[in-house]
C-alpha cells in the first residue's frame, strides 16, 4: 500500500506531494492532535491522521519521517505550510471527514493497525 | 576508450586538491555509473575478419563474445592482429577469444574495476548484473570520464557530500573531537519552530547516524526547541555537540524560569495558554519525551534568571558518527 493508493482509495485532497513521496509504502498509522504525542508515537513510514493544519505539523512529520499526513475535518493548511511540505518532501493530504472515519477507511484499505 | 590498457591516470586531468576527492569517488561511484552501454558484442561463430569490420565500424579495440545471451569470452584487436598474421582471417572468433575472463558487477564500487585493471593487462572489462548477464563494458577511459563528471560540482550528488560528511572525524585526531551546531530560537515564532531540530536531524543522517539514534536526538531536540518557542520571554539558544559516540543537546534561555521543576517534569503538566494548546502544543509531554529519549538528562532553572536543559543521547554499540563503518 503506497501513499498514492491511500490517497486514491480514500479520495483525499493532495495539498503537497512530490512524486517520490507518493510512492512511499504506508506501514501503519498514528492518529492524534497533540504534537508531543505524535512526536513520541508516530513512526517512520506511518500515516499520521490529525486535524492540525499548521506549519509545525510539517516539522513533526519531517522529524518522525512519517510517510504522509492526512489533515481531517476539512482543515486547510496555509500556502506557507504547503510550500514547506513540498520543500521537505512531506506528502500532505486532506479529507473533509473526521479522523475516526479516515482511520476506519485506512483499516478497510488494509493499512496495518 | 583507453589506449593504454590498465592505466587509469586521472592526475593529468585534475587539480591536486581534486585528488583526494577523486580517491574517495573511486570508492563511492559504482561501475554502473561509469560503464558504457549498450555493449558492442560479437558471436563466437563470426569470423575474425567480421570481427575486424565490427571493431573498425564501432571504433573500439575489443568486444565481449556472447552466445545465446551468455558471456563466454572476450576478443581484442591484439587477437585479431595475431590471427591475421597467421592468415587465419576466416577462423571463428571462438578459436581466438580469451575464455578466462575478468568481469565486474554493475553494483561493484569503481575501485573493484581499478583493482581488476591492475591485476591484468586488459583494456576492457565486461560488466555483469547480479544475475550474471552482460550489461555493459568498462575501460580505463570510462573510469576517468566518470570521475571527472562526478567531480564537476554540477554533477556532485547528495550521496557524494553525504559520503564526505560521514568521514569528518576520521582523520581528525584529538582527545575529544566534537562538532558544534548552534541555533538561535525566537519566542512564539511558530512558522520557523522545529527548523533547528530538522537541521540537526539531517546533519546526523549525513554523519552516518542510525535511524533509531537519529530519531531519539530529533525528538529530544524538537521538544527542547519548542519549549524555548512556547515558554520563554525572549527565546533562547539550542547548542548541539556531536561526538562520534554521543550527541549532547543544551538549551539555554534567560527566563522566565521554572518555579516548580518537579511538577514541570510530570507527564501531562503544562502551563501553555489555550491559544497554544489549540495548535497542538502544551500536551505537557515534552520534558517526559526528552527524558525517555536521552541517556543523560538535567534541568536547572531559576525564576527570574532562566533555564538550562541538557540531554545526552548515546549512539549505541557499533554506531560511530563521522567515521566509515568497518565492513
Ligand atoms: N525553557 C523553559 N522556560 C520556562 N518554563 C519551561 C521551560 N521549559 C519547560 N517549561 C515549563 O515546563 C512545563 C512542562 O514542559 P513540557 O513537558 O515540555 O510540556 P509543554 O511544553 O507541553 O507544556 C511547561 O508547561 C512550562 O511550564
Ligand atoms: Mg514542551
Amino acid at each position: 500500500m503506497t501513499v498514492r493508493e491511500v490517497a486514491e482509495g480514500l479520495g483525499l485532497r493532495v495539498f503537497a506531494a512530490e512524486a517520490a513521496s507518493l510512492d512511499r509504502p504506508v506501514l501503519g498509522g498514528y492518529c492524534g492532535d497533540l504534537l508531543s504525542c505524535a512526536m513520541a508515537g508516530a513512526r517512520s513510514g506511518q500515516v499520521w491522521v490529525t486535524l492540525q493544519a499548521h506549519r509545525n505539523v510539517v516539522a513533526v512529520a519531517t522529524l518522525t519521517d512519517v510517510a504522509c499526513v492526512i489533515i481531517t475535518e476539512g482543515a486547510q493548511p496555509d500556502p506557507e505550510t504547503v510550500q514547506t511540505a513540498e520543500r521537505e518532501n512531506v506528502a500532505l493530504l486532506g479529507s473533509d471527514r473526521g479522523s475516526f472515519a479516515v482511520v476506519a477507511g485506512l483499516i478497510r484499505l488494509g493499512v496495518p493497525a | 576508450m583507453s589506449s593504454s590498457p590498465g592505466s587509469v591516470d586521472t592526475r593529468s586531468l585534475l587539480q591536486d586538491s581534486d585528488l583526494t576527492k577523486a580517491q574517495e569517488l573511486v570508492y563511492e561511484l559504482v561501475v554502473r555509473q561509469v560503464m558504457t552501454t549498450p555493449v558492442v558484442s560479437v558471436q563466437p561463430d563470426q569470423t575474425m575478419h567480421e570481427l575486424g569490420e565490427k571493431l573498425r565500424a564501432a571504433g573500439i579495440a575489443g568486444a565481449p563474445v556472447v552466445e545465446q545471451g551468455e558471456l563466454i569470452g572476450i576478443v581484442s584487436m591484439n587477437d585479431l592482429i595475431n590471427a591475421l598474421e597467421r592468415g587465419s582471417r576466416d577462423d571463428p572468433v571462438r578459436q581466438w577469444m580469451t575464455i578466462d575472463i575478468l568481469t565486474v558487477r554493475e553494483d561493484d564500487s569503481v575501485i573493484e574495476a581499478v583493482k581488476a585493471f591492475a591485476s591484468r593487462p586488459v583494456g576492457r572489462i565486461p560488466v555483469v548484473s547480479a544475475q550474471g548477464s552482460l550489461v555493459g563494458i568498462v575501460t580505463g577511459g570510462d573510469i576517468t570520464r566518470g570521475l571527472v563528471r562526478a567531480l564537476d560540482l554540477d554533477h556532485r550528488s547528495d550521496e557524494v557530500s553525504h559520503y564526505r560528511a560521514s568521514h569528518i572525524f576520521q582523520d581528525i585526531s584529538s582527545h575529544d573531537t566534537s562538532l558544534t551546531l548552534r541555533y538561535t530560537v525566537s519566542p512564539r515564532d511558530f512558522s520557523h519552530s522545529g527548523e533547528a531540530s530538522a537541521k540537526v536531524k539531517r546533519a546526523l543522517q549525513r554523519l552516518g547516524g542510525r535511524p533509531e539514534a537519529v530519531r531519539r536526538v530529533a525528538v529530544a531536540c524538537y521538544e527542547a526547541e519548542m519549549n524555548l518557542v512556547i515558554h520563554t520571554d525572549a527565546g533562547g539558544e539550542v547548542l548541539v555537540e556531536v561526538r562520534p559516540d554521543r550527541v549532547s543537546i543544551t538549551t539555554t534561555d534567560a527566563g522566565p524560569g521554572i518555579s516548580d521543576i518537579e511538577s514541570a517534569l510530570e507527564a501531562g503538566f503544562s502551563t501553555a495558554p489555550d491559544w497554544i494548546r489549540d495548535l497542538g502544543f502544551g500536551a505537557g509531554m515534552g520534558l517526559e519525551n526528552i527524558r525517555r529519549c536521552s541517556d543523560e538528562f538535567s534541568l536547572r532553572s531559576e525564576v527570574g534568571s532562566g533555564t538550562k536543559l541538557v540531554a545526552v543521547v548515546y549512539l549505541g554499540q557499533g554506531n560511530r558518527l563521522g567515521r566509515a563503518p568497518r565492513s
